[in-house]
């Protein structure tokens, strides 16, 4: 017998809901990361942005934003743990600080295209008909547009700051939301409890927020994690082509954009760390999927 | 059969009138005045409202869109106003480069993560398993002119090994007869050994680039249809019977688990069509999304548009081509109405 | 179920053996691989743009199309190249040689050219005077840039223009002007092959702007045998060519390679011969390491500065613009955006000069005590809130001025926004003249101050003039200089300059920051790179080892 048949025998986990809460949550956390250790780095990783977020800009060495010309283009040192960049910067000062505003950036995308694209798309799922053919030809469209090149639009339209480059964000995300929604909620219209609510005399909206939103909740977290990595990647490629956050604002996507052109004359480190933070971050986002998706709904696991 | 594609193509006409009133819109609000642009240096308010007048961008915006519609219908993309060439000229030109580039990225890519996807699902669970997806992750979690610029750094400055990052084909070579536009193809249709070794080498890095991006839908798919089906009836029907590991993995399980792997491919591809952008930057390759970002940030109107008409044709035409195909193969599958 | 499933399997292995089968089609015999050109006759130049116009009388051409024009066309006479003490080559602003032309008369009111027997245009047409007439002509015809270019040395109505013979061509002055030789002698004036671009001109297009747009129908060294825009042109050297010694290369190709760092990367490697368009700290780094040649030369009458609105609030505040000169952190901003790269533009002796030398440094220095205190004189307290301003396209150099300035500005409580504007663009807000504060360059292809300060400062509010200065003294000393320039009063001249000069400085609409350097990296072998006016490369003096 081979190892794959051996998966099938264990009993799936139930889910949450089904025993009382607490306990069996963090039980079966702790199965899903025994099971799987990497979900448990891309945890501890987590916890390890979060708090350079919150407290980064208060504990570190220098002022991002301080410039130091004559000391300008040091490899990594005591000074400076990162090294400084063309102005003199200290690098570990701007990586830790970038923290904050990337996380920012992952969730405000991520809230953004949730509530746009993910209340469509159930609202689609749910009443069909009209709902479901606008909201199905607006995703379409834009899912036909080559995505890169319309994010560097709207961005180009608008004006490259931080709100903008999110809305970018959050619209070429919407399609993506909208069909998963739509299809989850679908499959749900019918449901027991769901009819049980309308007997009860809950109006259709009232349904939809109360039933059926939290019921996706968990299938939808695990898009959410994978846009929140693809956030950041992509104030990267819009930094890259000269629309991405204004100087001097530390940002790992910028920093590593204009890294990028050291990299040939041997100043690696410019590039080298914020690259690296950034890198971890989406690892770290996206394995959190993954494992959220383990944790949530053993059935769907890739 | 055909109806079927039919009815199909009848649903994608809204989505490309939307595509083309949207991108028109865009594109107009977009910051810049083209026509104090091409006044040029030394202008004056007379000789800009001239140009304008000439560019035609005096009109009302609803005049403007109708003329626009009108050419559209007869083939008339328009002109780019910083080469001066037709737009459909241009896009003739450089789509060949940039799909040579996505599809040669493609193959590359799914030669790596096709394997990876399997050896992940075959010993899942275990740490081959975690390391597959590490990488597969890994891949696509840089952002990709990093990835490139690390690669040219890597393997061309420092090693030597790969051509310099100079475009399709290196200087002293002349590009092969246009039969296809694909210099691979058309330097064998050309006889023309030297052509073609020249262009498959410098297809090499940014064909690696693009495809690391890849890795990550394509091992994650691979995985998980693989993982279903190994655990399927017929699959264990297989096994019982007696067959080898290999034949039920590669003969039984593999050709079923590819049907997902190939509706992926065509996200992916779309996927990739847009990532281009930043590798052609990168590499210097004349394809077509280098063009349109050029032309975006010059605020140049016509290939804009004709770049993001062209490609919403491309996705729609190959969405339905993998449809079509995927019912052709599998009989279960059925076009939506 | 097991019909359906012998199908799948019968269609799959079909397609495999199609794909396979092509494959194989090819044939067993391979032809012979094409023939390339020899790579010690041609030279390959990497930049990150390319022309968008061949042509530089036409509409919108961008800078590397003036390159394609200067070395695809001839002028009537050329400056002659000199060699400066340290070794390198530049153009000689006061001394010309005959290009076209075999001989030049200036009398009082005109100048005489007599044009060489034998020039003839590539396509074998001689070349005559009615083809020269034609092209002035058209410079001061088609508008736009070509025709202010023209206006600068008084090259204005095509009365002007006299054929005399089949040989001999005439230019008459409107009134005297010391830039009219001078600016014979520039880009613009190219002579064109009037018969063969009539062929293809329109009622629309009567001067035939869209045929030279990709066509080179000039008489000059090179011709353009193919452009694929934003990829590569390729030149082929005209042989027949008269306007001068013939070059050395036969074979010119320039690549768009939008990357610096690989076009670094080309260049210590070897695969490319000469690139001008690094960022200085590459220059520098690459100078240091000594893989290739690094040749610097002081772009003339030009300079950085850092540009206010006079005509908007805060800036129209003069005493606020003396607290900025001399709260500008000069010497950062040197190392930062030049890397030791330019020559300052700061630190002299006072605001009011006593030479006539252009560009030379102001009074100004960085004294932050001083600068607070004119702030106070000014009367202008905390909270002003600005934005600052450059093209995207020159970010390598203006983006650390930018952030250095703002530095600086927050020392003295002004918070500043940076505004990075992308290409096209920048033309626009140039046009507006809204933008507050720019980071902004300028260099003038007549290498003289009345020409600098005739765009800058002068009240016909070019869109050069950045900073929106109207005043009516500053343009009586510019008009001064002028008039005295050209009837050859020194000591007028010297007068009014000093003071157009003294008065910029001391008003300060403009904060000029440094003279940058134009560097120029070509591999060892290769030799005779001269530093142009107009900053592109001239391939006619290259040749390779």
């Amino acid at each position: 017998m081979n190892e794959s048949v051996t998966i099938v025998r264990r009993a799936p986990a139930a889910a949450p809901a089904a025993r009382p809460a607490g306990n069996s949550i963090v039980r079966h956390a702790r199965y899903v990361v025994a099971e799987n250790p990497v979900t448990g780095i891309a945890f501890g990783l987590f916890v390890l942005i979060a708090i350079a977020a919150l407290i980064g800009p208060y504990v570190v060495p220098y002022d991002p934003l301080a410039s130091d010309v004559a000391a300008n283009l040091r490899p990594p040192s005591l000074a400076h743990w990162f090294g400084t960049d063309q102005l003199g910067r200290d690098m570990f000062s701007r990586v830790v600080v970038a923290t904050r505003l990337d996380f920012v950036i992952s969730i405000t995308s991520v809230v953004l295209v949730f509530a746009g694209g993910g209340l469509a798309g159930i609202a689609a799922g749910y009443f069909g008909g009209w709902t479901d053919r606008v909201v199905s030809r607006v995703a379409d469209t834009i899912m036909a547009f080559p995505l890169f090149v319309l994010a560097m639009g709207i961005v180009a339209a608008l004006g490259n700051t931080v709100t903008n480059i999110v809305i970018a964000t959050a619209i070429i995300n919407f399609p993506l939301y909208a069909r998963v929604a739509r299809a989850e909620a679908n499959v749900r219209r019918e449901a027991g409890f769901v009819q049980a609510a309308r007997l009860s005399g809950n109006g259709e909206f009232r349904i939809l927020l109360t039933q059926i939103l939290p019921n996706i909740m968990p299938i939808m977290m695990v898009q959410v994690s994978l846009t929140m990595g693809y956030a950041i990647l992509n104030a990267a490629g819009l930094s890259f082509i000269g629309l991405g956050v204004r100087p001097p604002t530390p940002e790992w996507g910028i920093m590593v954009a204009e890294g990028a052109a050291n990299i040939i004359s041997g100043e690696w480190w410019i590039a080298l760390f914020p690259g690296a933070a950034l890198m971890m971050a989406v690892f770290c986002f996206n394995l959190l999927g993954d494992g959220l998706r383990d944790l949530v709904d053993p059935q769907r696991r890739t | 059969m055909i109806a079927k594609v039919g009815r199909r193509l009848l649903t994608v006409i809204p989505t490309l009138i939307g595509v083309v009133i949207v991108t028109f819109l865009l594109t107009r609000v977009l910051p810049g005045d083209p026509a104090v642009y091409f006044a040029g240096p030394a202008a004056t308010p007379q000789s800009i409202a001239d140009i304008r007048k000439t560019l035609g961008l005096d009109r009302s915006l609803p005049e403007q869109f109708a003329r626009y519609v009108s050419d559209l219908a007869r083939g008339n993309l328009g002109n780019s106003l910083s080469t001066g060439l037709p737009v459909v000229t241009e896009i003739e030109t450089r789509l060949p480069a940039s799909a040579e580039l996505t599809l040669f990225a493609l193959v590359v890519s799914m030669a790596i993560a096709v394997p990876l996807g399997i050896l992940a699902a075959v010993r899942q669970g275990s740490w081959i398993d975690h390391v597959c997806r590490v990488i597969a992750t890994a891949g696509v979690s840089l952002p990709v002119f990093f990835t490139g610029l690390l690669l040219v750094y890597v393997f061309y400055y420092l090693l030597g090994w790969a051509p310099a990052p100079i475009g399709r084909l290196d200087v002293f070579y002349t590009p092969p007869t246009q039969y296809t536009g694909f210099y691979l193809i058309d330097s064998i249709i050309d006889r023309d050994p030297g052509a073609f070794v020249a262009a498959l080498k410098q297809l090499i890095l940014p064909a690696l680039t693009l495809g690391i991006f890849a890795l990550a839908p394509i091992a994650r798919m691979t995985r998980a249809s693989m993982l279903a089906l190994l655990t399927s009836d017929f699959v264990r029907t297989a096994r019982a019977s007696g067959l080898s590991n290999r034949t039920v993995i590669i003969t039984y399980a593999f050709r079923n688990a590819m049907l997902p792997v190939v509706t992926t491919l065509g996200m992916v591809f779309s996927f990739l069509l847009g990532a281009n952008v930043l590798v052609e930057k990168v590499f210097a390759w004349p394809g077509i999304g280098s063009y349109a970002v050029e032309a975006l940030i010059a605020s140049d109107f016509a290939p804009v548009q004709g770049f993001v008409l062209a490609m919403a044709i491309l996705y729609v035409i190959l969405n339905l081509a993998i449809d079509v195909v995927y019912g052709m193969i599998d009989p279960r599958v059925r076009l939506e109405g | 179920m097991k019909r359906g499933g012998m199908r799948r399997r019968d269609f799959l292995k079909s397609t495999a053996a199609a794909a396979a089968g092509g494959a194989l089609a090819a044939p067993a015999l391979w032809s012979p691989a094409r023939a390339a050109a020899s790579r010690n006759e041609t030279l390959l130049l990497v930049t990150e743009n390319g022309p968008n116009n061949l042509d530089i009388q036409g509409v919108g051409t961008n800078r590397p199309g003036y390159e394609a024009s200067w070395n695809c066309y001839d002028r009537l006479i050329a400056n002659a190249i000199k060699t400066l003490p340290d070794g390198t080559r530049t153009y000689d602003r006061d001394k010309f040689d005959m290009e076209l032309a075999d001989d030049m008369k200036i009398a009082d009111m005109s100048v005489t050219f007599t044009l060489k027997k034998k020039a003839k245009f590539q396509d074998g047409t001689p070349v005559t005077a009615k083809d020269v007439k034609w092209s002035f002509d058209r410079a001061v015809t088609v508008g736009g840039f070509p025709a202010v270019q023209m206006k600068a040395g008084s090259l204005e109505k095509t009365e002007q223009f006299v054929v005399v013979d089949d040989h001999t061509f005439r230019v008459d002055f409107i009134h005297k002007d010391r830039l009219t030789i001078p600016d014979i002698a520039v880009i613009v004036p190219s002579i064109y092959n009037s018969e063969l671009v009539k062929k293809h001109a329109t009622s629309a297009d009567p001067w035939g702007l869209d045929y030279t747009k990709s066509n080179t129908a000039g008489s000059g060294a090179y011709k353009v045998v193919s452009w694929k825009p934003g990829v590569e042109v390729v030149y082929e050297r005209n042989d027949g060519w008269v306007g001068g010694k013939l070059p050395e290369l036969k074979r010119v190709i320039w690549r768009t390679i939008p990357s610096p760092g690989n076009r670094r990367a080309l260049m210590e490697r070897g695969d490319a011969d000469v690139s001008f368009d690094l960022p200085s700290k590459d220059f520098a780094e690459m100078k240091h390491e000594g893989k290739v040649n690094i040749i610097s030369t002081p772009i003339s009458n030009g300079m950085y500065s850092v540009e206010l609105n006079v005509k908007n609030p805060p800036f129209n505040n003069e005493k606020l613009r003396q607290a900025l000169a001399y709260a500008m952190p000069y010497q950062k901003i040197m190392e930062a955006a030049m890397f030791g790269l330019a020559k300052p533009l700061f630190g002299g002796k006072s605001n009011d000069v006593t030479s006539v030398a252009w560009p030379q440094p102001t009074g100004y220095a960085t004294d932050l005590a001083k600068a607070k205190a004119l702030m106070k004189e000014a009367g202008v307290g905390d909270g002003v809130n600005t934005t600052i301003s450059f093209d995207l396209g020159d970010g390598v150099t203006c983006q650390p001025i930018a952030e250095l300035v703002q530095e600086s500005l927050g020392q003295l409580g002004i918070q500043t926004t940076i505004n990075k504007v992308p290409g096209s663009n920048w033309r626009s807000e140039m046009a507006k003249k809204s933008m507050p504060l720019m980071v902004n360059f300028f260099s003038g292809w007549l290498d003289y101050p009345e020409y600098f300060f005739f765009w800058c400062y002068s009240g016909q509010n070019a869109i050069f003039n950045t900073p929106s200065y109207q005043n009516k003294d500053m343009d009586t000393l510019i008009d001064g200089a002028r008039q005295a320039a050209a009837v050859g009063d020194d000591a007028a001249y010297a007068k009014d300059v000093e003071g157009f000069i003294s008065k910029a400085y001391t008003e300060v609409p403009r904060i000029p920051l440094f003279q940058p350097y134009l560097s120029v990296a070509v591999q060892k072998n290769i030799s005779g790179y001269a530093y142009w006016f107009h900053r592109q490369l001239d391939y006619r003096l290259l040749s390779k080892a």
